[in-house]
């Protein structure tokens, strides 16, 4: 292949976004801490919250019970009913929405300068003064049955539920994260209450604020919307599980003409000393973009699948890496075979040297793209918090990228990657698939 | 507040979200040979968004050969006369860019996220691509594979997705938009490369596109780029982008689609509407504050009637979107909660449609909503890609900068008599297309 230009340092290529980002610490006079980017260019501010403990808290037999509270904090509180609350947000041109997550509950606010402190009053209010009211709740109930019935046929879906309960049985992770039909219909008003009370506290809670407003007067508004919060949420654990993938592959049979197939094994913690170069390796291997191994194979030389990737998903206490493919049925098994043998090459003999500066180019070089938008950097801030990247990590972030050696790459590709432990499910009726290991 | 999650399952139509136009003050300039230049300047990060796009989309095939615009945007990744297959998305990554591309009924796009020190770069790449493209069946045929799995991926294993289908099919008579963006699958199997080649040859040329850059930089510094790289490739002759267009439309139309794997039902009536672009679009701009007041959120008509008051309904709303060169549409949606027939689901969104166009809106819904409309606008500036996206797509498809700019303004200008007109003149059940998304062995919905 012809090479177009000629090789890029990466020290010039990798524009450091801190050149152009300065994150702050604010810590308001009750004690509570943000970070925050200043960004006067428009007169809008985006806030990204969240607590720590996400849906894997709801007690046995509460499942899903973090994300019903998630689409109800919005609807009513204090002396708004959910119509008057809504209205209210509708007429301050405010977005305020919830989500939980398996290991966080997060929050994002978006509001014009010219309403900021109603803005964070209805912030406030919704976390402090949750109504909870009969009709409401029976709405909100009646849309997340709807949505899981809706799901219960949908392949992708059906993959991801198989893959989580097979992996993580009796483990909070192997659990539906909104819930069962039976869950999900005996929630009262009281477990939604008892919820706020026990696990949105100021000690468990983080906060990320980019736009038009200045440490001083986002000091004073930390105050007035988080300080009512209990000072501490109320203590939880839950133990390190690894994940039970042992090389089988499960089939689930469904009338559907193209067979979906999501494959995992155990991965590396976000805080795990080898995360970096496992990170570059699985960019090699089916990373973003087009250029990744699996893309190669799967995709550009026999069009096997439109979408195909890998991607490392760490949580608190799992990790993954997991990938998916989408393969019309007669050709589903060699989709299989052909992923788990472009697994195997990467364990046996890792990245090629050009690989691997490719790679760490593009991770690099691609690093500030992601600073598109007010919400993006929000989110992001709240991100580095939650898994203790530090103040600083938008500086030291590339580092860690051009650290990763060749022998690095090669000893961590032999340690993770395990073709013979890649759990496989396949939604559809694929054909090829007993032999395909 | 879940809404819009179910509604947006049964409604997503296309790339373009809610027409989430502002005021982007771009910079915009023509190359001799053609084509045009805009430029949205935000410098927050040393990054830029490069856009191209063609005046060019699914609705511009020939009859009988759907999915040929789709097809060639998937093919523009691969050889040129210069370049190896895949090369172009290597030198990107190798450059820490990020890269895609789009294709809709009226233009197909193609964008790179770059440091701005390499938008040189990728400017030659795409220069590149725009005219000197290899047509290899060895690259051809893998790629038809990739295609029918992205279809079977998008569409056949959906049951919904299969439904909005047979409803566009069924509204749009004679139009095109009748005809699936990434085409039928017995047409892509059919395909030749000649049809590829032909229609890349016809409507590939730097008068017929679009450069629309967005980030650190200003038109200034983008002029000697634009020229070096996009000047030098020669305009030619384009066709005219003639459709047929759609006959008088007189009957009501329902489509049905019961499939076993159905959990939760849902109905929808689609009536033809005009966009910015059709002789009626004087509608337009009342017909999107009619859709933020029937369907626009929790406090919407649609929601509030049928969602939280009647209890009928898991998720209600309308969907409207003017941005085309062609006709557009004007949806109303619901799904029931348990126990409720679809006939009763029908018959209160046919009360809300009937209330609209008998008794009109109120001079305050129509200021709360033109309130929130003009916030929409200051919140799209915010994003690199956002003003990219809005104006590359109203220039692809009919519009101008002028008509994005004063958007705000336009909007503000809407009156409740024109918006009791636009629900007059559009709301005609003889044009318009009712469907029913059921499961298997469900009960006949008719009144």
């Amino acid at each position: 292949m012809r090479i177009l230009v000629a090789a890029i340092l990466l020290a010039v290529l990798a524009v450091s976004p801190a050149r152009a980002i300065e994150v702050q610490r604010v810590v308001s006079p009750g004690g509570i801490e943000a970070w925050l980017v200043e960004d006067h260019t428009n007169p809008i501010i985006a806030l990204n919250l969240a607590f720590r403990g996400g849906n894997a808290l709801d007690p046995t037999g509460k499942e899903g019970l973090a994300n019903m509270v998630s689409g109800l904090l919005d609807e009513g509180a204090g002396e708004y009913d959910s119509q008057a609350f809504q209205g209210r947000l509708e007429d301050l041109a405010v977005t305020l929405s919830f989500n939980a997550g398996r290991d966080a509950f997060s929050g994002r606010l978006r509001t014009l300068t010219e309403n900021r402190d109603a803005a964070f009053d209805m912030l406030h209010l919704a976390l402090t003064g949750p109504r909870f009211d009969e009709e409401p709740v029976g709405r909100i109930r009646q849309q997340i049955l709807a949505g899981l019935r809706a799901d219960s046929e949908n392949p992708s879906y059906i993959a991801r539920r198989t893959m989580s309960r097979s992996l993580y049985a009796g483990h909070p992770y192997g659990r539906p994260g909104r819930g069962t039909a039976e869950s999900v219909a005996a929630f009262t008003a009281a477990d939604l209450h008892v919820f706020v009370g026990d696990r949105l506290g100021r000690d468990n809670l983080v906060v990320g604020v980019v736009g038009d407003i200045d440490k001083a007067a986002l000091a004073a508004l930390l105050d007035s919307t988080f300080a009512a919060l209990p000072a501490a949420a109320k203590p939880w654990r839950l133990r390190d599980q690894a994940p039970a993938a042992r090389g089988d592959t499960m089939v689930i049979r469904k009338p559907v003409p193209q067979s979906w197939i999501l494959f995992a094994q155990p991965g590396v913690k976000r805080d795990d000393p080898d995360f970096y170069v496992a990170f570059v390796v699985n960019q090699v291997l089916g990373g973003s973009g087009f250029t990744s191994r699996l893309y190669d194979e799967v995709r550009e030389k026999r069009g096997l699948a439109y979408s195909i990737g890998s991607r490392l998903f760490p949580l608190n206490h799992t990790a993954l890496m997991v990938g998916s493919a989408g393969t019309a049925n007669p050709r589903a098994g060699e989709t299989v075979k052909l992923v788990r043998a472009t697994w195997r090459a990467m364990a046996e003999n890792g990245p090629t040297e050009a690989e691997l500066t490719d790679v760490k180019t593009y991770l690099a070089g691609s690093f500030p793209l992601r600073f598109s938008s007010s919400g993006h950097i929000a989110r992001m801030l709240v991100g580095m918090q939650l898994e203790n990247l530090g103040i600083d990590y938008l500086e030291r972030r590339n580092g860690f990228i051009e650290a990763v050696t060749l022998d690095d790459a090669r000893r961590v590709a032999r340690r993770l990657f395990d073709a013979d432990s890649l759990f496989v499910v396949v939604v559809g009726e694929p054909e090829g698939i007993d032999d395909a290991r | 507040m879940i809404v819009r999650l179910i509604l947006f399952l049964l409604l997503a139509v296309g790339a373009t979200p809610m027409a989430a136009a502002g005021v982007f003050n771009p910079e915009s300039f023509t190359l001799a040979n053609g084509m045009q230049v805009v430029v949205v300047s935000n410098h927050r990060v040393p990054v830029v968004t490069h856009m191209v796009w063609y005046k060019v989309g699914a609705a511009d095939e020939p009859m009988g050969k759907s999915g040929i615009a789709h097809f060639l945007e998937h093919l523009m990744f691969k050889a040129t006369e210069t370049r190896a297959s895949g090369e172009f998305s290597k030198i990107v990554a190798r450059n820490g860019g990020r890269e895609n591309a789009f294709t809709s009924q009226d233009y197909t796009g193609y964008f790179q996220t770059v440091a701005v020190d390499r938008l040189p770069l990728v400017m030659e790449l795409e220069a590149d691509r725009m005219r000197n493209l290899r047509f290899d069946a060895e690259e051809v045929e893998p790629e038809r594979l990739v295609i029918l799995e992205e279809r079977r991926q998008r569409t056949d294993v959906s049951p919904r997705a299969i439904l909005r289908e047979h409803v566009n099919a069924t509204l749009f008579m004679n139009h095109p938009y009748g005809t699936p963006v990434i085409g039928w699958a017995h047409e892509i199997k059919t395909l030749s490369i000649d049809d590829l080649q032909s229609f890349y040859r016809r409507w590939y040329a730097p008068n017929n596109a679009i450069l629309v850059v967005a980030g650190d930089i200003t038109a200034a510094e983008l002029r000697p780029l634009a020229e070096r790289f996009y000047g030098a490739i020669p305009s030619q002759t384009m066709p005219e982008r003639a459709r047929p267009q759609e006959p008088p439309q007189s009957a009501a139309r329902r489509v049905e689609l019961r499939d076993a794997r159905v959990r939760q039902p849902s109905w929808s009536r689609s009536y033809l509407a005009p966009g910015y672009g059709s002789p009626e679009g004087r509608h337009a701009y009342a017909l999107e504050v009619l859709d933020e007041i029937m369907g626009g959120g929790a406090t919407s008509r649609m929601y509030r009637r049928l969602v939280v008051e009647n209890k009928l309904a898991v998720s209600a709303g309308t969907w409207y979107d003017p941005d085309g060169l062609g006709p557009s549409r004007f949806v109303f949606a619901g799904s029931p909660r348990p126990g409720i027939s679809m006939a009763r689901i029908e018959e209160a969104i046919a009360a809300e449609v009937a209330g609209v166009v008998a008794d009109g809106v109120t001079a305050t819904e129509v200021a709360r909503a033109r309130r929130r409309m003009r916030a929409s606008a200051v919140f799209a500036r915010d994003s690199l890609g956002g003003g990219a996206r809005v104006l590359g797509a109203a220039l692809a498809s009919g519009g101008n900068i002028e008509m994005v700019e004063t958007w705000p303004d336009r909007i503000a200008a809407v009156t409740v008599e024109e918006v009791n007109a636009a629900a007059k003149a559009v709301f005609l059940d003889t044009r318009s297309v009712t469907s029913l998304l059921l499961p298997e062995g469900a009960e006949e919905a008719r009144r």
